[in-house]
């Protein structure tokens, strides 16, 4: 494929991007070492039984199938488990555990204070594309009965080990579509395909799509190639997590982030003024133009 | 007209006979018949595996491997080496668009250790060390996905067995990125036999669109 390509506008607001690489790097791989979690959550086979237990186990069928369990409120293929792996259940995988007991706090990405239900809203608007489930809706109590199932004994407030996803620091060199391209071919398009639109087979998903229409829109955290690199260092490939650098990292969260995916939803009629209002820092490529293409323009 | 119909109608009537069987099978697909039966359908006491429905793709990487030794396999590599590309090929579309007959689900599906590494995996080791399950990649109930991930239900326990411990010891190199070997590497003994009888006992094609 053709390098980026600029127009002389979209050229300088990606060199403002492009300032924010120039601090020296650390040559670490994170940000910060992370620490080793010690929580467990409950085993499976201590699942409580009764209408309670009957809520926590619709959460966990939700959370490792959303559109077979929530079709209403899903609007792609994804679901929780496709980034919050093993059920929400493992460190450094953002899981469930740690979420739930950081909840409420407030969030600059809507300016205000969330409860965790309102959190999981987010989920199901961006990365799930589709509508926020209510507060008192079935989904949203099974969800939230699963989660604080899962935290058993996790002390409130705490900021938990092997909470989210462990922070790569900045890479080296500036994040590459082109390196990201060869990252992707090498390492994620057996499973993702060459396309991004990952494979279902027998009427069930079983590889969730990168990029496109049945993929996370652009105010998915996960569109933040930051958000995306952090995620795959620590997750991807599946089976041989580990294996990929810090920069294969970076660089192929750039190349799956300047691909086209289902518009924000948070879209004001314009993108350069939605890029403005949301997308206003150098780990969004929304709005900006790749290989002739200004990203969200043609949002699926 | 009247033969034309007639002609139509052989054709019709053979052809609703064979429905799957449109390629007539290739010279050296009676060999095969010997161990993998002659429906394809392999033969799990001796744990020779199913071909039928297998992805052409896989089928004829296979008998390449065989022939190159990347996968070694004493009977296998004499029964590829004299074949050439193209008779890969044909045997393995042949194979490829046999039908697997539909089996009922089992009144109760295999529980335990085999199921919950199949359907969840293991993660006490953390992510780098952890087996993300295999219905993760081969699909749900282990049917298969595309022509890099092959169907595993149905296939002889005693069959993928012997696969996933020649990944461990490199006597199978064939595979994408290596996948393979890194998660056969993680497996004790005690979870290959289980997860290898949970496939064996699941149906290759469940019938009635219910899938596990």
């Amino acid at each position: 494929m053709r390098s980026m390509k600029l127009n002389p506008r979209k050229a300088m607001a990606l060199a403002l991007l492009g300032a924010a690489w120039l601090v020296p790097p650390t040559g670490a791989a994170w940000a910060q070492t992370p620490a080793p979690a010690t929580f467990s959550p409950p085993d499976e086979a201590a699942m409580p039984a009764g209408p309670f237990g009957d809520a926590v186990k619709l959460g966990e069928n939700i959370f490792r199938n959303t559109p077979k369990y929530a079709p209403q409120f899903t609007g792609n293929t994804l679901s929780c488990d496709n980034c919050h792996m093993n059920g929400g259940r493992l460190a450094n995988s953002s899981p469930m555990w740690a979420a739930y007991v950081a909840y409420p706090a407030y969030r600059s990405k809507n300016k205000k204070v969330n409860t965790f239900g309102q959190r999981l809203q987010g989920c199901f608007r961006f990365s799930e594309n589709g509508k926020a489930p209510p507060l008192d809706s079935k989904v949203m109590v099974a969800l939230e009965s699963y989660s604080f199932w899962l935290s058993t004994n996790a002390p409130t407030g705490a900021k938990m080990a092997g909470r989210g996803y462990p922070k790569l620091a900045k890479p080296a060199e500036a994040p590459s579509y082109q390196r990201g391209q060869v990252v992707y071919a090498q390492n994620c398009s057996l499973c993702h395909g060459a396309n991004g639109a990952g494979a279902a087979a027998h009427g069930a998903v079983v590889f969730p799509g990168v990029w496109g229409k049945d993929s996370y829109n652009w105010g998915a955290g996960m569109s933040a190639i930051n958000n995306a690199a952090d995620f795959i260092h620590a997750n991807m490939p599946l089976g041989l997590a580990g294996t990929l650098s810090a920069q294969q990292a970076w660089d192929v969260a750039a190349y799956i982030d300047s691909q086209d995916r289902p518009q924000d939803p948070r879209f004001t009629g314009s993108v350069a003024a939605t890029r403005a209002k949301f997308h206003n820092n150098a780990f969004s490529l929304y709005g900006t133009t790749v290989n002739g293409h200004v990203l969200g323009a043609a949002a699926q | 007209m009247y033969r034309i119909l007639c002609g139509l109608m052989i054709a019709l009537i053979a052809g609703l006979g064979w429905p799957q069987r449109s390629a007539a099978a290739p010279p050296q697909a009676s060999q095969c018949a010997a161990c993998h039966g002659a429906n394809g359908m392999g033969n799990q006491a001796a744990g020779f595996p199913a071909l039928a429905g297998l992805p052409a793709a896989y089928l004829q990487a296979q008998l390449a491997a065989f022939k190159s030794k990347e996968r070694a396999n004493a009977t296998m590599a004499g029964m590829a080496a004299p074949l050439t590309g193209s008779e890969m090929a044909a045997l393995s579309d042949y194979y490829a668009a046999l039908p697997v007959a539909p089996a009922p689900l089992p009144a109760a599906l295999p529980t335990g250790p085999g199921a919950a590494l199949a359907q969840r995996g293991d993660w006490q080791a953390g992510l780098a060390d952890g087996i993300p399950s295999c219905d993760s990649c081969h699909g749900p109930g282990g049917l298969g996905v595309g022509t890099q991930f092959p169907r595993l239900a149905g296939q002889p326990a005693l069959y993928l067995a012997a696969q996933l411990n020649g990944w461990r010891e490199g006597t199978r190199k064939t595979g994408p990125m290596g996948l393979m070997a890194a998660v056969a590497r993680r497996l004790t003994p005690a979870q290959i036999t289980a997860v290898t009888a949970y496939y064996a006992a699941l149906p290759a094609d469940p019938a009635n669109g219910a899938k596990p």
